[in-house]
């Protein structure tokens, strides 16, 4: 009965439908940037930390053994949290403002403030880093000033100490913090503030009971991302602090470049996991990790004293703001309220100048005769045409540049079918999936980096491209993800719909509809993982091997060894090249928004 | 309803160079409803933003009561206002929503949840004061809103679009409850909406606005069956609107000639007093005509030809050709009934009305804005 009714409805000519397996399209999409993870992040993480317990005859606990031995790796550790911990409190205290600003400007002052925030955060973490040695240095800006002042007759020390190490650890994850609060605080909405003001709450008041704890998922996201950033990083404590402020990652550099003690650096890798992973759990419980890629927490607590307790602190904050507004002089509220208060812009371009100031110091600097000593003095290109004369730097920039390319592509090939599926595929274990493919930010980059090393030494990928194409992607693709998730979650899909009714085939739609309209979100990733590879040190650091250097590791290598006017002029041009990528994505945005 | 509760003078707002509102006055009742109605665009938002203190005017002046609060921030004025999208706070609960501007104002802790309960109660919802906003319907939501709204009973409150969100038939539900609301508390309302239904059923007076200025303020009847310029007889409801010549004047109707052929016929001279001979416009409701089988030799009649028929429930509208070609079309409406002597395309049929029911607008703006848009 039933095959006749089939029989009859079947078209004669017409192409059978049968109904692809459910699992195909999920798999297809979702595969490619699994097995690379698992490939290339769980196995060589994996083997890195069964070197901790296996010494390739048996089970042993040998590296845990020296890693208690002696206070030594404990105080690193404690060391460690210390300055990410201070880096973290004060990144975030700083961008806060910062982006606030940013989230009420509109059109092209919004526009500036952000070309800056980007610039800091994309320029080399390593010229900045640069920057402050020549800062704080002892012929350095602030000494030879303050001399020329008077206010001191000889250097001070301000390099290698806690001090410096902070100042350059919140100067490279301030960016950072601005931009992942950024994506909270655009999503709040506008009346809310207003809607309060309306119902007699003053600004002050509906700043801090309003505004403020809708941002705060915004502000914890940011405070978990610098922090796993700081304490995997090694670049800013290595240039810029002294004994006293050796991190731990550089204990792993040294296990795996110098002692070869490969279990210990297993163990140590353990046990800065084991931290970063307290750390992440617990913020899943209190903010959930939704809130990282920009969707609005989900309130949890329904009425806990922790919660009245917070509601008075804000009210109380809120009323202490308003009688400090209510001091100020006001003729009319309303007529003479300025777009956006006079001392919070202020406040905010003095930030962005002094986190900008640093990179721009090295322009000067690399046209000047005397070295990198301040004031810079004369006008000389040698240090440029020695740059350019150099073999060995004119590779590492080549290099550098296919690298990136290599990794933005392949990043893009099996990033953006992975992130269709997070936020279009409907599939149980998506939120499982998607803190998987998120885990490379969280694995403090160190590790991954001394694992790979291992695992492509094994497979012959050290020293070259590929080996280098495959290392980038695996921390670039998780930003390749979340950005095109954040611009997909705005897309309206009816509009695919809408072109697949007027025959359509997926595919043609995907390219006719779909891509133009997206266009701007993919090229955004696109160089988001190309910035991403072009500024990457870590894995770098072993993989590109001896001889076959990558910018970055070039960079490093020359100013751990010996400092010359040489890296000013490669900072001036990083520089340049940023600010140049950045203005021209900008204005591809601008053009693809408009046509 | 006597005193003024908020009135305003020469208030304008420009955007550069662009008017989004014109120098308008306006004064509101104590306890009036008031609507502001406009296609989208007309300033509407606008108004009701200058009225709340939420953006500042370029020039004119804002009363509420007997204070100048022209340039006072929202919180120094004594208004509620329940937003498009009602924006409640994602991060409190019902009750600490509507508990919110009674803490403004420094109630005790202990009272404002008591007046929260009693507010949840007036729209409805006393079950779900610990729930979140996300948590709830469209339709709760907007209660939530109101209640936040009336909580702190605020002598005027002031409400964009708040239904535009809501389907059809909660619309019509929650219309009648901001009715009862408005009668049960008496407060002030100015409502803002470009559903011209809702302005009739719920409104004492409509503020007619077109391109940043007021077209015309009357009662919903006034506006309906009196309007002043063809943009207020074509916003609101259907409308026939003929050529004519005044031939002549008898007390508060005139005599006019319709058409090529002059058909004699009478309208409501609607406070013109142009004299005989001059070109106007008549517009009669499509439920004032009187419909009759045949070229009928009635006097007073138009004659038309049947090109449409539409039931559209309890109405069934008639679509026809004037057999005077220069007329333009007409639509006529009467109750439903069953098929008995229905009408067929092609019918003939003669069209009358009574004078009473017909009205001269003799404020052409709209009809030469519509040339110049076809030209
Ligand atoms: N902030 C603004 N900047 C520029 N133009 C605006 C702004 N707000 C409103 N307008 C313009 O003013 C006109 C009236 O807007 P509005 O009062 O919101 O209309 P309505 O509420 O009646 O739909 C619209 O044409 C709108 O584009
Ligand atoms: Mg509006």
């Amino acid at each position: 009965m039933s095959g006749q009714s089939l029989a009859m409805t079947h078209v004669p000519g017409a192409k059978r439908h049968s109904p692809p397996p459910a699992w195909r399209k999920p798999v297809l999409m979702g595969a490619p940037l699994v097995l690379l993870l698992v490939a290339f992040l769980v196995f060589p993480v994996g083997q890195l930390l069964a070197l901790s317990v296996y010494n390739g005859q048996g089970f042993t606990l040998a590296p845990y053994a020296q890693l208690f031995a002696s206070s030594l790796y404990v105080t690193v550790l404690w060391i460690t949290l210390k300055i990410s911990l201070a880096t973290t409190l004060v990144a975030v205290v700083a961008a806060y403002p910062v982006a606030y600003l940013i989230s009420i400007a509109k059109g092209p002052a919004k526009s500036r403030l952000i070309f800056w925030v980007l610039l800091s955060f994309w320029t080399s973490f390593l010229v900045r880093a640069f920057a402050w040695v020549v800062i704080l240095g002892r012929n350095g800006v602030v000494n030879s000033t303050l001399m020329s002042l008077g206010i001191i007759d000889s250097p001070a020390d301000l390099l290698y100490g806690f001090g410096a190490v902070l100042v350059g650890m919140v100067h490279a994850m301030l960016p950072l913090a601005v931009m992942t609060m950024l994506a909270v605080m655009e999503n709040i909405d506008r009346t809310l503030p207003r809607a309060a003001g309306t119902l007699g709450a003053k600004p002050g008041t509906a700043f801090w009971t309003v505004y403020f704890p809708l941002s705060l998922p915004g502000v914890a996201a940011s405070a978990i991302m610098v922090f796993v950033s700081a304490i995997g990083f090694f670049i800013v404590p290595a240039l810029l602090g002294g004994r006293k402020e050796t991190m731990i990652t550089q204990l792993i550099i040294d296990q795996v470049q110098q002692t070869l003690n490969w279990g210990l650096a297993g163990a140590i890798s353990v046990l800065l996991l084991t931290v970063v992973l307290v750390v992440f759990v617990l913020y899943d419980r209190v903010f959930g990790f939704a809130s990282l890629t920009g969707e609005s927490a989900v309130v949890r607590n329904r009425d806990t004293a922790m919660r009245r307790l917070g509601g008075r602190v804000l009210a109380a904050l809120g009323s202490a703001s308003d009688a400090l507004i209510g001091l100020m002089p006001r003729r009319h509220p309303l007529r003479g309220r300025a777009e956006r208060p006079l001392a919070l812009t202020a406040f905010v371009w003095l930030l962005l100048v002094l986190i900008s100031l640093p990179a721009f110091l090295m322009i000067p600097l690399s046209f000047g005769k005397g070295g990198l000593a301040w004031p810079p003095s004369g006008f000389t290109l040698q240090w440029y045409q020695q740059l350019l004369d150099s073999p060995i730097w004119m590779q590492a920039l080549w290099r550098s540049i296919v690298v990136a390319f290599g990794t933005g592509l392949l990043s893009m090939a099996i990033g953006v079918p992975a992130a269709f599926l997070m936020v279009r595929g409907r599939m149980r274990g998506k939120g499982a999936m998607l803190a998987f493919i998120l885990s490379p930010i969280v694995v403090p980059r160190m590790i991954i980096a001394v694992g790979m090393f291992y695992v492509f030494a094994q497979m012959g990928l050290v020293g070259t491209i590929l080996g280098l194409v495959i290392g980038h992607t695996v921390v670039a693709v998780p930003y390749v993800v979340m950005t095109m998730m954040a611009v997909l979650r705005n897309y309206d899909t009816r509009l695919d719909l809408a072109a697949q009714s007027l025959g359509a085939r997926p595919l043609a739609a995907l390219r006719h509809v779909t891509f133009p309209i997206l266009g701007a979100g993919m090229l955004s990733s696109f160089l988001f993982a190309f910035a991403t590879s072009f500024d990457e040190l870590t894995i770098s650091l072993f993989s590109s091997g001896g001889l076959s250097a990558t910018l970055p590791k070039q960079f490093w290598d020359e100013v751990t060894l010996q400092v010359s006017p040489v890296i000013a002029a490669v900072s001036t041009g990083l520089l340049l090249f940023v600010a140049t990528l950045i203005f021209v994505a900008d204005r591809l945005r601008r053009r693809s928004l408009a046509g | 309803m006597s005193s003024s509760s908020l009135s305003v003078q020469g208030l304008a707002k420009r955007y550069g160079d662009f008017v989004a509102l014109a120098p308008t006055d306006l004064v509101v009742a104590d306890g009036e409803f008031l609507t502001l109605l406009g296609p989208s665009g007309s300033g509407k938002t606008t108004l009701l933003s200058l009225l709340a203190g939420l953006v500042p005017p370029d020039e004119g002046s804002v009363r509420i009561g007997s204070q100048d609060v022209t340039y006072a921030p929202p919180y120094e004025r004594d208004i509620g206002v329940v937003f498009q999208n009602y924006a409640l706070f994602p991060h409190m609960t019902v009750e600490e929503n509507i508990a919110f501007p009674l803490k403004m104002r420094k109630v005790a802790a202990a009272e404002a949840k008591r007046r929260a309960g009693e507010a949840l109660e007036m729209v409805h919802l006393p079950h779900i004061a610990g729930r979140y906003p996300r948590e709830l319907s469209g339709g709760q939501q907007q209660r939530v809103a109101l209640a936040r709204c009336m909580v702190y009973k605020p002598s005027i409150i002031l409400m964009d679009e708040p239904l535009g969100a809501l389907d059809k038939k909660l619309r019509e539900h929650m219309q009648l409850e901001i009715k009862r609301l408005h009668r049960e508390l008496g407060t002030t309302v100015v409502y803002v909406t470009h559903d011209q239904e809702e302005a009739m059923t719920m409104s004492d007076r409509i503020c007619l606005m077109n391109a940043g200025r007021i077209e015309q303020l009357g009662t919903p009847a006034d506006l309906y069956f009196r309007p002043r310029s063809l943009f207020v007889a074509d916003f609101l409801g259907e409308s026939n609107i003929l050529p004519a010549a005044l031939r002549g004047r008898s007390g508060d109707e005139v005599e006019i000639g319709l058409g090529t052929l002059g058909v004699p016929g009478r309208a409501l001279a609607n406070g013109n007093d142009l004299p005989p001979g001059s070109e106007v416009r008549v517009m009669v409701r499509p439920q004032n005509l009187t419909v009759a089988r045949g070229a009928g030799n009635a006097v007073g009649g138009l004659q038309g030809r049947v090109s449409e028929v539409m039931v559209t429930g309890s109405l069934t509208k008639v679509y026809m050709e004037p057999l005077d070609g220069k007329l333009p079309p007409l639509v006529a409406a009467f109750p439903t009934r069953n098929e008995t002597d229905a009408v067929r395309i092609d019918d003939v049929l003669t069209l009358s009305w009574s004078g009473r029911d017909a009205v001269v607008i003799a404020d052409m703006t709209a009809d030469r804005a519509r040339a110049a848009g076809t030209a």
